[in-house]
């Protein structure tokens, strides 16, 4: 009697957390977002020029850690939900900037934001070639690319 | 019914490569549904212990006809809505599921209290629950795209208004139901007009809002530091306050008053972003309620049984003392399903009061676990409404799943005495049949909503476009330059 009382709760509460686990599986299906948990972390990503990038880095900013690994797809930047990175920062726009591959190298651009995006100090205006680990800031987030 | 194959989904959804195609969840959602079909077929078994009645394998029958009854609304999101939330029908079919197993428990301590007097509600509530489901397919089967809705959402509007209008328009002897005048009573069966009406003008203010949302944020006089809206902009928010009022006069129905004012505040909110206009709603419902209370006898009636539900003991406060009474008998394991008291709370034990009775056999951790379902519920509305790419679509899916937090707090905040009790059923779980067919109904435009949000968006829709031109194309001779 006792026992199925406290099994029947149990049950109960193992289907909230089995339906919490599939909440958890999808907040992480976004595109290859994968937080990045410290002290794991390979010591330091080499900067080798002529290296393909392989993957992208938030080095500062609230989603500092994050990585998005790089499969020719561009990589949209910005608040709305379905850009590849969702910043929630105040100082981005909806759809902010874009990170493209053309060719081998991996190209950002702006699509006109409103606080502008900067590759290492300079303006980006036009499509720019990104180096590997030159960071490319926005807004309050800074990000870089790393092989 | 459709047979699923749960092993290709299940597969997917293990590992959710990144960059891979989006996968469906729907062997996700079999599983869960066949988890709260064991949880429910448990459940029965255990009432049926508790009430030593003979435990025989009709009960098993009993599961697996639940469990067919919900793959069968399975196969069809899986046909009509393959992209939905994973979450939402689960959720759904396991608070329904506890629902009809507490109503059957209430019908055997009521037959015994009552004898013969009581007809018994669990069979009507399967037979209802069944005209649900055949709603909810019929919803999920003839609307591909929720953004059809807007197109006319005038006409909802206006439909929802007379449905909300006409029991307090009928005579009470058609519409009047133990005080509250919210039925239509046709013949055998009675329906409450103002479940549907909820999400008729639901639709209707989410398409009003995108179309005119700019209106709204036009920001008038500042005074001490905010900016107050225009006067002429208050014109929605100062119409749907008076209908509420209009229901607490005309109908006596507390509980749909409140539910509606907080929904138009809540996709208010939502729309504008300000905060003034919450701020501007709580104003006017302070007043509303001050209002109330003035001039409503049975307003009074329900704010002095929240404040002393043991002084009313022998008025109006008994069930919500006898509410208490089981609280403090349940809690924190319950009693067991089965051998708590509902019979104490008279003839609502299986409605307004059923979060009472289940707090009594469940205690504080079941109760507790029910209320998380709910808000998972809700979460997964929420996150579907962020998700998907049209504003009427995030309206509407923001709207709808309010609605189901706000019916939940008001029930029970109602039978816990924090708010004053407002009369509202438990969304799935209280006995009623308008109830359950308008949260199916509710349900199924959230699944067609979330949907919408993971369906994958790029491929296939543009190219058949830009190629069908090429392919009729004619030939077309080019003189080659010489």
């Amino acid at each position: 009697m006792q026992l199925t009382r406290a099994g029947f709760l149990a049950l109960l509460w193992l289907f909230v957390l089995a339906a919490l686990r599939v909440v958890r599986s999808d907040l992480y299906a976004a595109a290859g977002l994968r937080v990045s948990v410290p002290g794991f972390r390979r010591s330091a990503a080499k900067k080798t020029r002529g290296k393909a990038p392989r993957q992208l880095v938030v080095t500062h900013g609230a989603l500092a850690g994050t990585r998005i690994s790089l499969d020719g797809r561009p990589i949209m930047i910005g608040r709305a939900d379905d850009s590849t990175l969702v910043l929630d920062d105040d100082y981005a726009s909806t759809r902010h900037a874009r990170i493209s591959l053309r060719g081998t190298d991996w190209y950002v651009e702006d699509l006109g934001s409103t606080n502008g995006t900067y590759l290492d100090r300079a303006k980006v205006t036009a499509p720019l070639r990104v180096p590997l680990g030159v960071p490319i800031r926005i807004g309050k987030t800074v990000i870089e690319l790393r092989s | 019914m459709s047979q699923p194959g749960p092993a290709g989904s299940l597969a997917a959804q293990g590992s959710d490569t990144p960059g891979s195609s989006t996968p469906t969840r729907r062997g996700t959602e079999l599983a869960m549904l066949a988890f709260a079909a064991g949880l429910v077929t448990g459940a029965l078994m255990l009432v049926e212990a508790n009430q030593e009645q003979q435990l025989t394998m009709r009960l098993v029958y009993y599961g697996l006809a639940y469990l067919v009854l919900f793959a069968v609304a399975h196969g069809a999101v899986r046909r009509w809505a393959p992209y939905a939330d994973p979450l939402i029908l689960p959720c759904v079919a396991l608070l329904n599921g506890i629902g009809l197993v507490m109503i059957y428990r209430i019908d055997l301590a009521l037959t015994e209290r009552y004898g013969d007097n009581w007809s018994e509600a669990a069979p009507k509530q399967v037979l209802w629950t069944a005209i649900a489901l055949v709603m909810f397919i019929a919803v999920l089967k003839f609307l591909p795209d929720h953004r059809t809705l807007s197109r006319y959402a005038y006409m909802f509007g206006l439909a929802g208004l007379v449905l909300l209008a006409l029991p307090g328009m009928l005579p009470s002897s058609l519409s009047e139901v133990n005080g509250a005048k919210i039925w239509l009573r046709l013949g055998i069966f009675s329906i409450q007009p103002g479940e549907f009406a909820k999400i008729l003008l639901m639709v209707f203010f989410a398409a009003f809002l995108v179309s005119k949302r700019d209106l709204f944020t036009v920001a008038g006089r500042r005074i001490l530091g905010v900016d107050l809206p225009r006067a002429r902009d208050m014109g929605p928010i100062l119409f749907a306050w008076g209908i509420c009022v209009a229901i607490m006069v005309f109908e006596k129905d507390l509980g749909t008053a409140l539910l509606f004012f907080g929904v138009v505040l809540a996709l208010l909110y939502v729309a504008t972003e300000r905060f003034i206009w919450v701020g501007v709603g709580l104003v006017l419902f302070v007043g509303g309620c001050l209002l109330a209370y003035q001039l409503f006898g049975h307003v009074q009636g329900r704010v002095e049984s929240w404040l002393d539900p043991f002084g009313n003991y022998e008025g109006g406060g008994y069930q919500l003392a006898q509410a208490l009474f089981g609280f403090g008998t349940g809690g924190m394991f319950g009693t067991g399903l089965g051998s708590g008291r509902p019979e104490m709370l008279l003839l609502q034990a299986n409605s307004d009061f059923i979060t009472a009775a289940i707090g009594e056999e469940l205690g504080f951790i079941g109760l507790a676990a029910l209320l998380l379902v709910y808000m998972l519920l809700a979460m997964r509305g929420m996150r579907s409404a962020v998700a998907v790419r049209d504003s009427f679509g995030k309206l509407l899916g923001g709207g709808l799943s309010f609605t189901l937090v706000m019916q939940i707090f008001l029930v029970v905040g109602g039978v816990t005495t924090l708010i004053p009790l407002t009369g509202i059923t438990a969304p799935f779980l209280s006995a009623g049949g308008s109830s359950l067919l308008a949260n199916y109904v509710l349900i199924a435009l959230l699944l067609r909503i979330s949907d919408a949000a993971r369906r994958p968006q790029t491929g296939a829709k543009p190219k058949p476009v830009q190629q069908a031109p090429i392919a009729e194309a004619h030939t077309v001779m080019v003189e080659r330059p010489s």
